[in-house]
């Protein structure tokens, strides 16, 4: 029972994230594009743990901790570009 | 008996976040400007994939394995996605991204004669 939900639900998810791909693609500027890419890190975490029930693994369940990480340190950097235009600043008395 | 209604609620938590997440793309898709774009993403896909990750916790449990990595990833994403989404925000309204016609108020039009003012 529980086998055909995770289907059901990973279904459900890789529609979420096709929409979330046109976004990435049309998107009128920059910042859409970077919400959109955020929101997909975000359910690929979601992917990653029902496929792990797919296989009835708990092996994969360090990736989610991985992806959420770097999808926070990529959304950062980017915001940090977009307002800035630098990611890393350099030191102020040099 | 136990177990049924375990599965239910297991299937209750997974079925309901994959539909929030769903909820959150269509938002994304359909809201007029970035912000409300970033509002849709940075509440909805959150929430979602919190249920979807505690539903996972629970059918992993309901096989005597506790697995604390979903616990701290729910505690993360829970902590980081809204700071994710305020700093999206804060950039694309410093980078000049315009808000939708229809919107009635702007409180930092005139940021910098404010500050100018000082």
């Amino acid at each position: 029972m529980i086998n055909s939900i995770v289907i059901v639900a990973l279904g459900i998810i890789s529609i979420s994230m096709l929409l979330l791909i046109y976004r990435v693609v049309k998107g009128p500027s920059v910042p859409d594009r970077v919400v959109a890419l955020d929101a997909l890190g975000i359910n690929l975490v979601g992917v990653v743990a029902l496929i792990s029930i797919v296989f009835n693994s708990f092996a994969f369940l360090e990736v989610i901790l991985l992806i959420g990480i770097l999808a926070f340190i990529g959304t950062i950097a980017f915001a940090k570009f977009l307002e800035k235009g630098v990611i890393i600043e350099r030191d102020r008395d040099a | 008996m136990l177990n049924i209604g375990l599965d239910i609620l297991i299937a209750l938590f997974i079925l309901g976040g994959a539909l929030l997440a769903l909820v959150a793309a269509y938002g994304v898709l359909r809201l007029p400007d970035v912000y409300t774009r970033n509002h849709a993403a940075s509440k909805s896909a959150t929430l979602g994939i919190m249920l979807l990750l505690f539903g996972t916790f629970l059918y992993f449990l309901e096989d005597g394995h506790f697995n604390s990595r979903l616990l701290l990833g729910i505690a993360f994403i829970f902590i980081t996605s809204p700071v994710a989404g305020h700093l999206l925000s804060r950039a694309a309204y410093n980078s000049g991204v315009k808000l939708w016609e229809g919107s009635v108020q702007d409180d930092l039009e005139n940021k910098e004669k404010l500050e100018q003012g000082k």
